[in-house]
């Protein structure tokens, strides 16, 4: 019968489609914490007496960049927590085109390993919002999230290169811990409940790194004599390098300038 | 012929189409990982329906009745069905249904996986056309028109009609494939673009075909006249699709109408295919070759 041959040649591409989707499955990573081993490795310690630093200040040149608004309406309890329009923190220019929000870091020049601070770094999410909006820590350091709202929130990183997870945070529960072991740049961070909420996690391998406060500056301390590429790094403008040479226990001047263009 | 029966598996095949908007809604929203676990929600029945969690458990509560219907389905079929091959169609459909509701399950555990998702978009599909075809065989048109419509008709030409229609049902799914894998990230749109392309010209290829050699016949002409229109509409959508997100790429949020042309893109594009299955169905039930090779052409008008 023709309609059996059409039945046939339509239900068996179904089956081997779902043999094939079923085998995949199996595939996946685990949703495991990043810990990374430990191992008997020989830390550089920079001498404080020739230690230098890196500062400057990063503004934005020309007209302000507008940030999309939020809408919380869909969610009362995070709507209820802010008196006014909230808006999206992509390009924050304060007075004087001051940039915050900028990951300012020696992106080459910086040999060995680091150890690594016992002290962890904080994100809270706070009125539905990530606060900082843009953080950095060292790999292998800890990452600690709160959750100040009356309300349950998803923390779901999408790295390229570390380890992928998602873990709910209902309100008032104890602070999610978590470390990523692989250097990476702007990793954002969003909460799947909440799909305004976003942030940015810079891993860095080494502990030279700021981001730039409300008035764009920045500082770098504790770096050992050496020449080195520093890179400004913003989630929406291109990065910017500049070469910088540090002499012992001499403070040198980086300043950078971002442009929509 | 059991009317019921029919009115059954045509409700589960709209509740079906109800559980692929619903997924589009959880795809479009960014709640896909909204709820981290499975099969509970926050390890309950019911979680607090907030934000991205009134999709993503929406979802899986919709999903839930269609299995149950599915399930009911195939019962149904396989109690009152004389036809072997439709009770196993039922049968399969159980099959498919306990499948995707596993690969929708490992989505979200292994967090979104491209390959998986991308499984679990183009299962509901396929999962799709198997209801609206078991809602087709227990129509009256179908039994109609075995009893009325008398010997089969032709099928001239190089390809055969079948042979296209054949052609356009995996060139359809190919492209929802695709537009399922563009949609997880998987793909540039520029695939998605060619593809359009190729099913429009397939699907214009085959209503000339029908229009030339089977204008008289509405059981092929209006399913090909439907399927023909339906891609109209569905190109205005993708444009219209592709458009919004060019433009809201910046937004803090997906926005409402963003939201809106993606599902009703994604809606469509199922259609689609079980149009273009229905019109294989047909051209396969009243078409065939060995007519073709005596030129019969003293079929009786179609009613």
């Amino acid at each position: 019968m023709e309609i059996m041959s059409f039945l046939k040649i339509f239900t068996c591409p179904t089956a081997a489609f779902m043999l094939f989707t079923v085998g995949c499955g199996g595939g996946g990573e685990e949703a495991t914490s990043e810990e990374s081993a430990t191992e008997a490795v020989e830390y550089v310690k920079v001498d404080p007496a020739t230690a230098g630093s890196v500062s400057g200040k990063i503004v934005f040149d020309g007209e302000a960049p507008s940030n999309p608004r939020i809408n919380m309406s869909a969610e009362p309890d995070c709507a209820g927590l802010h008196g006014g329009a909230v808006h999206a923190e992509t390009s924050v220019v304060g007075d004087g085109g001051a940039l915050t929000n900028v990951l300012v870091w020696v992106k080459s020049g910086i040999e060995g390993k680091f150890e690594v601070p016992s002290t962890s770094v904080s994100l809270s999410q706070k009125g539905c919002i990530y606060t900082p909006h843009v953080l950095a820590l060292q790999s292998g350091q800890v990452l600690s999230v709160t959750n100040e709202d009356p309300t349950t929130h998803n923390v779901h990183p999408l790295p390229r290169v570390n380890r992928e997870w998602n873990k709910s945070q209902t309100a008032n529960a104890s602070a999610i811990e978590r470390k990523f072991s692989r250097q990476e740049i702007m990793l954002p961070v969003k909460c799947n409940i909440h799909p305004w909420m976003r942030s940015y996690i810079n891993v860095i391998d080494h502990p030279f790194f700021a981001v730039t406060a409300a008035d764009g500056s920045f500082e770098i301390k504790g770096l050992p004599p050496g020449t080195y590429t520093i890179e400004a790094q913003h989630e929406k403008f291109d990065a910017q390098e500049m070469s910088v040479t540090v002499g012992a226990s001499e403070s040198k001047q980086a300043d950078f300038t971002f442009s929509a263009g | 012929m059991n009317l019921y029966l029919h009115r059954f598996a045509l409700f589960t095949a709209f509740s079906t189409l109800c559980l692929i908007i619903a997924g589009a809604l959880v795809t479009s929203n960014e709640a896909g990982l909204s709820v981290p676990d499975w099969p509970l929600s926050y390890g309950q029945w019911m979680p607090p329906m907030i934000g991205g969690v009134f999709y993503e458990h929406g979802h899986r509560m919709i999903a839930s009745f269609v299995g149950l219907l599915t399930i009911v389905l195939a019962l149904w079929l396989w109690k009152a069905e004389t036809r072997g091959w439709i009770k196993k169609l039922g049968l399969a459909a159980i099959v498919a249904v306990i499948a995707q509701g596993v690969l929708g399950g490992l989505t979200v555990i292994y967090l979104l996986p491209v390959a998986i998702s991308v499984s679990h978009a183009c299962l509901a599909q396929l999962f799709f056309c198997m209801i609206v075809s078991l809602a087709w065989f227990t129509s009256p048109s179908w039994h109609k028109q075995h009893k009325e419509l008398g010997p089969r008709l032709p099928d001239r030409g190089t390809p055969s009609l079948r042979a296209l229609c054949l052609t356009a049902n995996v060139a359809v799914f190919l492209q929802l494939m695709m537009g399922a894998a563009l949609r997880h990230k998987g793909l540039d749109i520029i695939h998605h673009l060619f593809g359009a392309v190729a099913v429009a010209v397939l699907l214009v290829w085959i209503l000339s075909r029908v229009v030339t050699e089977y204008a008289g016949r509405p059981e092929i002409l209006r399913w090909t006249l439907l399927l023909n229109g339906l891609v109209m509409l569905q190109l205005v959508l993708g444009a219209g699709t592709y458009w919004i997100r060019e433009i809201t790429e910046t937004a803090a949020q997906p926005l409402l109408l963003m939201v809106l042309l993606t599902v009703a893109h994604v809606a469509t594009g199922a259609l689609i295919l079980a149009v273009s299955v229905i019109l294989s169905i047909q051209v396969h039930a009243r078409l065939d070759h060995s007519t073709a090779d005596m030129g019969n052409q003293g079929v009786p008008a179609a009613t």
